[in-house]
């Protein structure tokens, strides 16, 4: 950020040196405008589950919640992990990264199984009314994202052992953490409004 | 105009770019696939979008929202990296209110851009699974609201309008400080008034709506929420007005062209009020008034705020003046020819012609023929214009840095400017860039600027 005092240095010229500020504030102002798109998703969910005349499809008595609970409660803790394993790269302690970082992805991974199980012990699909088609878009587009943040945990993890990866900072681990909480709120949102909800 | 040598991501406003292109082939493509192009209009409202009457996957209206979507992604590319040149790579010195007020503008558009568009491309991503995958979001019969799309469509592409006029109300505030020689009236309020715009543009998207069956505190609240919008937007023409009066008006090109944009503004202004006014928008609504009042904002304002920006900025960007008769013979042709053209089409409406028919009654015949005659004039008024910008840019004579002894940082660069502009050598701001007549110098060591660039 440009300071209004005059006698503070910039941190962009000459040259293109530190980039490092400029990604993170561009990552922010992405993820900022990505929480509309689910931000419209949930209000149109909302909408049809107070309006819709005919809300479950026939054969259709409502969610299992065990299984997502179990779901939501180790996809929340991954984004703890996460954390941790920033912390351990602060510290400079590259293995406890890794190990630390690869414990987060296999988490993700077992939300996408989880996920994976859920979907195909349905009774309803994409077209059983707007029920299934909110129920799918929903949980459909979030585990896209989950799927997109293991791949580039998985590739920060590849970075980290190129020769002098974070002499310029590690501005790639942040924005896939801060990304990886993002899609840990939506989930929690997503939870609340699809299983909590039907119960009331 | 804030020093920055480059955009914060060279490469990612190289793919926003490159992506129009490929969004343009798909959307031309659809011409060619079985059933043809999409047919519901740019609204898209289904059910006509969501029809398929061949029964094809592949088929236009699918290309059309493939190429929307795609389209929205270019765009908020464009918008992160706009936003974020602007916060993080000012000139040292240059605060937020010490930035040109284009900056300001074009700030608040993409700001606009970053928090619809997604909105729009989540509309579009049912509207899709509509159409091919068999859901029912918007298909009253499985249980959908088709009323819904056009929230999400509306929310979007009404604030779209303001992202096209918000950098033509930074175009009106560096042209009328400049040519007026004096001070931009109320500096802090006109920028601030951007961000009034931005807000209250994304809560009045509703008033699109009035006829299509939405209930009636809905209609009350965006009739207020719309009518508020006239507040922020009134300080900026009041702050312009007040720039004007008794200033030391030079009447160049760009400065016609900024006056006649400000009176057609204020005209669409004053109808954009009735328009958002339930009882008036009922009676009229889908009709030519409506037509008539999107042109008076979109042609007769921002297209002459854009051409004003064009003659203003050419010398900087080519390095070469524009030739001064040709210019106002264009601002002359431009002017009568846009009044023509739009202003007879307000009687046509308030009679009740609709809007998006192939034929019209014959009672409303004079209008359209004074509506064709300004058409043709307008045609004719880019003669001179491309003849300008040719020749001009060809052989016109050498541009000095600053001809129009104008104050920003652009204009102490030579033209046109090297490639990374000040490179190694940023000056640091003092002051914002409307010191016109006060005798301040915007950049500390200002004169060895301007010695630079006269040299270069």
């Amino acid at each position: 950020m440009t300071s209004s005092d005059p006698s503070v240095q910039l941190d962009h010229t000459p040259g293109h040196i530190k980039h490092d500020g400029h990604n993170l504030t561009g990552f922010v102002i992405f993820l900022c405008s990505e929480s509309i798109i689910f931000l419209a998703f949930f209000a149109g969910f909302s909408l049809f589950k107070l309006t819709s005349p005919e809300w479950l499809p026939a054969g259709v008595d409502g969610l299992e919640v065990k299984m997502p609970l179990i779901n939501t409660i180790v996809l929340v803790s991954s984004s703890f992990v996460a954390y941790f394993a920033e912390r351990y790269l602060h510290k400079g302690n590259l293995w406890g990264f890794r190990i630390v970082w690869f414990i987060t992805m296999l988490m993700g991974a077992y939300f996408v199984y989880g996920q994976y199980v859920e979907w195909s012990s349905l009774k309803f699909g994409l077209d059983s009314g707007v029920f299934g088609g909110t129920f799918y878009l929903l949980t459909g587009f979030h585990g896209l994202h989950v799927i997109t943040g293991i791949g580039l945990m998985g590739l920060m993890l590849f970075h980290s052992f190129r020769p002098g990866n974070y002499e310029k900072g590690d501005m790639g681990v942040t924005s896939v953490s801060l990304f990886w909480h993002f899609v840990d709120v939506i989930w929690i949102i997503l939870f609340f409004l699809i299983y909590v909800w039907q119960r009331y | 105009m804030i020093g920055a040598p480059d955009m914060a991501f060279p490469k990612l406003n190289a793919a926003a770019f490159w992506l129009v292109p490929v969004f343009a082939v798909l959307l031309m493509a659809s011409f060619f696939v079985p059933g043809g192009p999409a047919q519901a209009g740019w609204w898209s409202y289904p059910p006509v979008s969501i029809q398929n009457p061949l029964g094809h996957f592949f088929n236009g209206q699918q290309l059309w929202l493939l190429a929307v979507a795609l389209s929205g992604i270019s765009s908020i590319f464009g918008a992160i990296n706009f936003v974020t040149t602007i916060i993080r790579m000012r000139a040292p010195g240059m605060g937020f209110f010490k930035m040109p007020l284009y900056c300001w503008t074009a700030w608040g558009a993409q700001t606009i851009q970053l928090i619809g568009l997604p909105a729009l491309t989540g509309g579009a991503i049912m509207l899709l699974f509509d159409l091919s995958f068999g859901t029912s979001f918007f298909k009253p019969e499985g249980g959908g609201d088709p009323v819904l799309y056009q929230h999400f469509f509306w929310f979007y592409s009404h604030p779209a309008v303001y992202v096209m006029v918000l950098p033509v109300f930074g175009i009106f505030s560096e042209v009328f400080t400049c040519y007026s020689r004096k001070p931009l009236f109320g500096y802090k309020f006109v920028a601030l008034a951007s961000f009034g715009i931005v807000f209250l543009s994304l809560i009045v998207w509703a008033h699109h709506m009035f006829y299509t069956g939405t209930p009636n505190w809905m209609r009350i609240l965006f009739m207020f929420t719309t009518m508020t919008i006239a507040v922020p937007t009134g300080v900026k023409v009041f702050a312009w007005v007040a720039t004007l009066w008794r200033g030391k008006l030079r009447l160049t090109t760009p400065m016609l062209f900024c006056l006649g944009g400000l009176v057609n503004f204020i005209f669409a202004g004053i109808t954009g009020v009735m328009l958002g006014t339930v009882p008036i928008d009922i009676h009229v609504g889908n009709t030519y008034f409506v037509v008539a009042h999107f042109h008076y904002v979109i042609f007769n304002a921002i297209v002459l705020g854009v051409f004003a920006a064009v003659y203003h900025w050419f010398p900087k960007f080519t390095g070469h003046m524009y030739y001064e008769g040709l210019g106002k013979l264009h601002f002359a042709l431009t002017f009568i020819g846009c009044t023509l053209n739009w202003l007879p089409l307000h009687w046509a409406g308030l009679l009740g012609m609709p809007r998006r028919v192939a034929s019209y009654d014959p009672e409303f015949a004079i209008w359209n023929v004074i509506a064709s005659v300004g058409a043709f004039l307008l045609g004719v008024a880019a003669i001179p214009f491309i003849l300008n910008m040719v020749s001009s840019w060809a052989r016109g004579p050498k541009a000095p840095p600053n001809p129009w002894g104008a104050i920003g940082l652009e204009w102490l660069l030579p033209s046109p400017p090297p490639a990374e502009n000040f490179e190694d050598d940023v000056p640091t701001v003092l002051n914002n860039p409307y010191g016109y007549g006060l005798d301040q110098p915007q950049v500390a060591d200002e004169a060895f600027y301007v010695r630079r660039a006269q040299e270069a």
